[in-house]
């Protein structure tokens, strides 16, 4: 698939983004984060192969595409997490509000601070509740207990964790159930007050009362946050991406408004893969 | 048509059925050799252990008194206390930690972390473990020679720490670089993804994940210096006037213990000391791993 093609299928998806990014594409909106034919190879092997994609604000970009379609490279593109893994090699432009991520002197974490993560297992650290949700701010400087407290409450709140564990910020948060423990990881990256959160199948292994929390908090949250949400759940995709991207063999197939891809998809392979004939 | 196949059937089953329980059995057996064999094998090594203890105990306790603790040694040792030599065996040693912990847990951060796997680093590995290997002897050649005579330390407790320092340092780092390993890629990775550095990620996640790892080795240290002879007496000397600076010459209680018992200057003061040993390398032990404890307790609540 050449690159006009990709670029103009994105450009086409931001112009018709009509439902839940009201304003997101018209008229010259800015995209949140642009990324230009990247490609990532690791060794020999190249994950992802020229991709083009926007990532709109105040929007849930949906990422879906079976195993080894590079979803998960493409997510950890957008805040440099690739460049852990030995011999690594990413080309092409990732820009933030316009900046490129990739630029010399680029800090990775300061990048990391506006464009949070949450990884597929709940991966609480082995400390407090509240050490958890404190760790990133603590790292960027806020050492004020009044402006932590605050923040930790509003993060609980927002992922819809508070509730449960407002007499217990103190204990281990490995000591939460499973669904517990995504919504602190969830949590713990809002604390830091980021512009877009990388969600990689976060709801993967949880059951679907944490699933669903952690729905509505994206569905509330992305008034101001970016979201770009990678997930093997089909039926996920539809219910909170605005816009939907399917992946293939490090390939994008098709971009567009989640409720065009599915119901009347444009190419035959992602009808295919929705329908459940491969996958 | 039904009725033979039945029995056969039955036949098959009883037949199964016969060596299922054989099976069993031939397991069951298998099963309590096994325990009892394992069971002998531990009580062997306890009891060798409780054997040690309790005949160096029974022989040296008696001459353990206040006297003997507190006050300094008359006669070459023939009489009076073990004080200097008490303070030898602690102080020798901690230096010994001092320069070697940093050192060693630099290594294996920087080996981990800071590395890719490759040559370079399997070169060091393997001279490290060589090192590991060598006798504390030669160990104690080395530091007399450089660490004594080139560089004229003289007999002192810097020259002992020095020389012990590199003895038991392929030991801390080789079980640093194990407790390091065994934390989690996955806690880094969140670490760096919430604006972490990656030395920060190794001060607030790494180091004190591996803490319990790094104690052990430190501890693995810590006794072999408390027992060292050889490399302690060509380096740190055995004088037995209290030291007053890391520069003034030494004896720890092994080497007390050699002296009085190699000599044959006083049977029951070398039990004596080798009582008091047995004790403070136990006593070492359980503070740290209290330490410990009450360490992991707090962080996992």
């Amino acid at each position: 698939m050449s690159d006009a093609i990709v670029a103009a299928a994105a450009a086409a998806a931001v112009g018709a983004t009509g439902t839940g990014a009201a304003d997101a594409g018209t008229t010259g909106a800015r995209a949140k984060m642009s990324v230009q034919d990247l490609r990532v190879s690791f060794g020999a092997f190249e994950a992802l192969r020229g991709l083009s994609i926007e990532v709109q604000p105040r929007a849930v970009l949906g990422v879906i595409g079976p195993a080894g379609s590079a979803k998960t490279t493409f997510l950890r593109a957008l805040n440099r997490m690739n460049e852990l893994a030995p011999g690594c090699r990413t080309r092409g432009r990732v820009l933030l509000d316009g900046q490129d991520i990739y630029a010399t002197g680029m800090d990775p974490s300061e990048l990391r601070r506006k464009v949070g993560m949450v990884f597929a297992m709940p991966l609480p650290l082995p400390m407090s509740v509240y050490d958890n949700i404190c760790y990133g701010p603590r790292l960027a400087g806020i050492r004020d207990k009044a402006s932590l407290d605050e923040l930790a409450e509003r993060s609980l709140r927002a992922a819809f964790l508070w509730d449960e564990v407002k007499d217990r910020l103190g204990r281990s948060g490995l000591r939460l159930s499973g669904g517990q423990q995504q919504r602190l990881c969830l949590a713990r990256t809002l604390a830091m007050e980021p512009e877009v959160v990388l969600l990689d199948e976060p709801s993967s292994g949880l059951d679907p009362v944490s699933t669903a929390k952690i729905e509505d908090a994206i569905a509330v949250l992305k008034e101001k946050i970016a979201f770009v949400l990678v997930t093997n759940n089909t039926k996920q995709a539809a219910r909170v991406a605005d816009v939907t991207a399917f992946f293939l063999m490090g390939e994008l197939v098709e971009i567009g408004p989640t409720g065009k891809l599915f119901t009347n998809p444009a190419d035959r392979r992602t009808d295919d893969y929705l329908t459940g004939r491969f996958g | 048509m039904s009725a033979p196949r039945g029995v056969a059937a039955r036949g098959a089953a009883a037949r199964v059925a016969t060596a299922g329980r054989a099976r069993a059995r031939g397991q069951a057996r298998a099963q309590a050799i096994a325990v009892g064999i394992l069971g002998a094998a531990t009580a062997a090594a306890i009891a060798a252990l409780a054997f040690i203890v309790f005949f160096v105990l029974s022989r040296g306790l008696p001459s353990v008194t206040l006297e003997f603790l507190f006050s300094k040694p008359r006669g070459m040792g023939r009489s009076g206390g073990i004080l200097p030599a008490i303070v030898g065996t602690f102080v020798l040693p901690a230096l010994a930690i001092a320069i070697a912990l940093p050192l060693g847990a630099g290594t294996a951060i920087y080996l981990t972390e800071y590395t890719r796997e490759g040559r370079l680093t399997r070169a060091i590995r393997f001279g490290s473990d060589c090192l590991a290997g060598i006798p504390s002897i030669i160990f104690g050649l080395f530091g007399y020679i450089f660490f004594v005579t080139t560089l004229g330390l003289g007999w002192s407790l810097l020259s002992g720490a020095l020389t012990l320092a590199i003895m038991i340092l392929p030991t801390i780092i080789r079980t640093t670089e194990e407790a390091i390993r065994s934390v989690p890629r996955s806690w880094r990775e969140v670490s760096l993804s919430l604006g972490a550095t990656r030395w920060e990620t190794i001060v607030k996640v790494v180091l004190p994940n591996a803490l319990p790892g790094i104690v052990t080795g430190v501890m693995l240290g810590l006794g072999r210096s408390i027992g060292e002879t050889a490399a302690v007496i060509f380096t740190a000397g055995s004088s037995l006037r209290m030291p007053q600076s890391i520069m003034d010459s030494t004896r720890t209680m092994a080497v007390h213990f050699y002296i009085l018992a190699r000599e044959g200057i006083s049977a029951e003061k070398a039990y004596g000391t080798a009582a008091v040993l047995v004790i403070s390398v136990l006593a070492v032990n359980a503070v740290t791993y209290w330490l410990m404890n009450r360490f992991i307790k707090r962080r996992a609540r």
